[in-house]
């Protein structure tokens, strides 16, 4: 419980200024919806019709002009891109930032074990995500009834939900990461988050990658699938659960035996 | 009981275990392993103010590492109180307080912040104890960790390893960074606990510590132990100091070279090396180190002119010095 306090309290700031401006960009995209769908008219037919661009967003296969098409490609971006670069920092640094900044040999040498420090820095990734999802939540829910928009409650839920669930894998398997790391690797994570984000791009755009979308979790957080098939994509998620299992277990398995220089 | 033990303790980092050859394994330098201690063995008594003495680079912060399970042993293993780290890290921690030879920071904190830390992980309400050992050391608690310099730095170090009274101090050259005054009251805050029963164990550089509170000590180079005994019996090896001051006109080398030639030799005539070593002409002096018969050197020096002789034990720094220079102090 200590590692889990002491690890909330010095990512307070972070994820202050993460939640906030996610949600600002968020609650912004949804204010500007009313305008913009007036201003739209019967473009989404053009979106619609871009070839490979409409393809690489899923703007194909949704109306972008509906309340809910418009969530899951702009809105998406906003909280699936952003969430997951903030899941990677978390998960990037949580283990090797100690060896960095030389605290390691601090919290190792005082009488907890090693298996409880990975699980209580895990915790702590896993609340932080959780508070800005939570956050991210709220100021949508205010943003849609501020607007006065119908939007399908299940399909809106699903969305937030797989962002939810692919910042916790992207945050999983960086976790893992980490505890190979000697120092912290911003770079690492960020790129991990970016490389993630284009691997569904290319799969949704080339029909000979589209088994990048097991590797991928924005795989399952299409929102084309979601809003089409009210579902998330059961065969990506359970991908992505599964690398999400294999980043913690070899967080666990790397530190608790590591050197720490 | 000891309170540290370590048997043919040996760390190569990088290693790729290879077949034994001879009952030894070989950890193959060729691909690239690099020395970190090889085969120390060393005892610890409970109790006891120990020095752990070595030039940079020779192995004491990688010992101290395995000691508290920081990095484990390639070959060897570590015991503290009589049970293997390896087993009982956590439970044996709780026993320890450690001091790195690094300080920490933690960015952002205050040092009352890093105090409650370190007391909350031991589950120990260490306020009082912390208080007291601030006031002697003259911490601010209200500053922040990141703003101290690294003297104050290391007084939050001492604090956190010392606010749970440990039954075991083990202290990764401590006193570095800290001004006169506070090493003083460091060592004095030491030698309470020690009283009090508490074992110490410190590695350190600067033997005239090492030679004023330890009771024993340990000397490693290069990642093996060189010595390991009493100070009090590491000061008096066998060898003596004598210097010689010669008579005005007479070649100093001249005299020096006499005599190699004459303690270089038994009554019996044959080779006896190692009588004299560390000869150091300069001046009108010459100084060397002798570990034979007093009767042998006696009849030399007595067919030398000399204007002065003086043979003194030698001081710790000096065969401490041997060691580090690469000899076996004897």
């Amino acid at each position: 419980m200590t590692i889990f306090m002491h690890e909330l309290r010095r990512g307070r700031t972070a994820l202050l200024i993460w939640a906030g401006a996610i949600s600002f960009i968020l609650g912004i995209c949804v204010l500007i919806y009313p305008e913009m769908s007036v201003q739209m008219g019967d473009v989404g037919g053009m979106f619609a019709e871009m070839g490979g661009f409409s393809e690489a967003f899923g703007m194909d296969r949704i109306n972008f002009g509906e309340f809910i098409g418009f969530f899951g490609v702009e809105c998406g971006n906003v909280l699936g891109l952003g969430g997951a670069f903030f899941a990677a920092l978390l998960g990037i640094s949580a283990l090797a930032k100690e060896e960095k900044e030389h605290t390691a040999e601090f919290l190792l040498t005082h009488p907890v074990s090693r298996y409880r420090i990975i699980a209580g820095k895990l915790c702590a990734v896993i609340v932080q995500i959780i508070v800005l999802n939570a956050v991210a939540v709220c100021v949508t829910a205010l943003s849609v009834l501020a607007i006065g928009e119908e939007a399908p409650v299940k399909t809106l839920a699903l969305l937030l939900l797989a962002y939810f669930l692919l910042q916790i894998e992207t945050a999983a398997v960086t976790f893992g990461i980490s505890a190979f790391l000697k120092r912290g690797g911003p770079g690492i994570g960020i790129g991990l988050a970016a490389a993630f984000y284009f691997m569904n791009i290319i799969a949704n755009l080339v029909q000979e990658t589209k088994f990048l979308k097991f590797i991928t979790p924005f795989g399952y957080t299409e929102g084309a699938d979601i809003i089409t098939e009210s579902a998330i994509d059961g065969r990506y998620l359970a991908a992505g659960m599964i690398f999400a299992a294999l980043g913690i277990a070899a967080a666990f398995w790397r530190y608790g035996g590591k050197d720490i220089a | 009981m000891k309170a540290i033990a370590t048997h043919d303790l040996t760390k190569y980092y990088g290693a790729v275990r290879k077949q034994s050859h001879g009952g030894r394994q070989n950890y193959g330098k060729e691909h690239g392993a690099v020395r970190g201690i090889e085969d120390v063995s060393l005892s610890v008594e409970e109790g006891d103010f120990f020095g752990f003495i070595g030039p940079n680079g020779a192995g004491k912060s990688t010992t101290i590492r395995i000691l508290l399970g920081l990095i484990s042993a390639t070959e060897g293993r570590a015991e503290i109180f009589g049970q293997d780290i390896r087993q009982d890290r956590t439970s044996l921690l709780a026993q320890i307080g450690y001091l790195p030879s690094e300080p920490f920071v933690y960015q952002g904190m205050r040092v009352r912040d890093v105090l409650r830390l370190s007391a909350e992980l031991r589950k120990k309400d260490c306020s009082a104890e912390a208080e007291e050992l601030c006031r002697r050391l003259e911490l601010d608690t209200s500053r922040r960790a990141d703003e101290l310099s690294l003297g104050n730095r290391k007084k939050v170090g001492i604090v956190c390893a010392m606010q749970h009274r440990p039954k075991l101090y083990i202290m990764d050259e401590p006193t570095s960074g800290l001004d006169p005054l506070m090493q003083r009251e460091f060592y004095a805050l030491l030698q309470e606990r020690n009283e009090e029963g508490a074992t110490v164990f410190l590695s350190s550089h600067i033997l005239s510590e090492v030679q004023r509170y330890c009771r024993h000590a340990a000397v490693i180079r290069e990642g093996r132990l060189m010595a390991c005994d009493s100070v009090e019996k590491l000061g008096h090896a066998d060898a003596k100091r004598v210097t010689l001051r010669c008579k005005g006109d007479v070649s100093l080398r001249e005299q020096a070279e006499r005599l190699k030639t004459c303690l270089g030799r038994t009554d019996d005539g044959t080779d006896a090396p190692g009588m004299i070593r560390n000869m150091d002409a300069a001046g009108d002096a010459v100084s060397f180190f002798y570990s034979g018969e007093p009767s042998l050197l006696l009849k030399a020096l007595s067919e030398l002119s000399l204007a002065d002789i003086t043979i003194a034990e030698p001081d710790l720094e000096e065969i401490f010095m041997h060691y580090y220079e690469g000899g076996n102090g004897q």
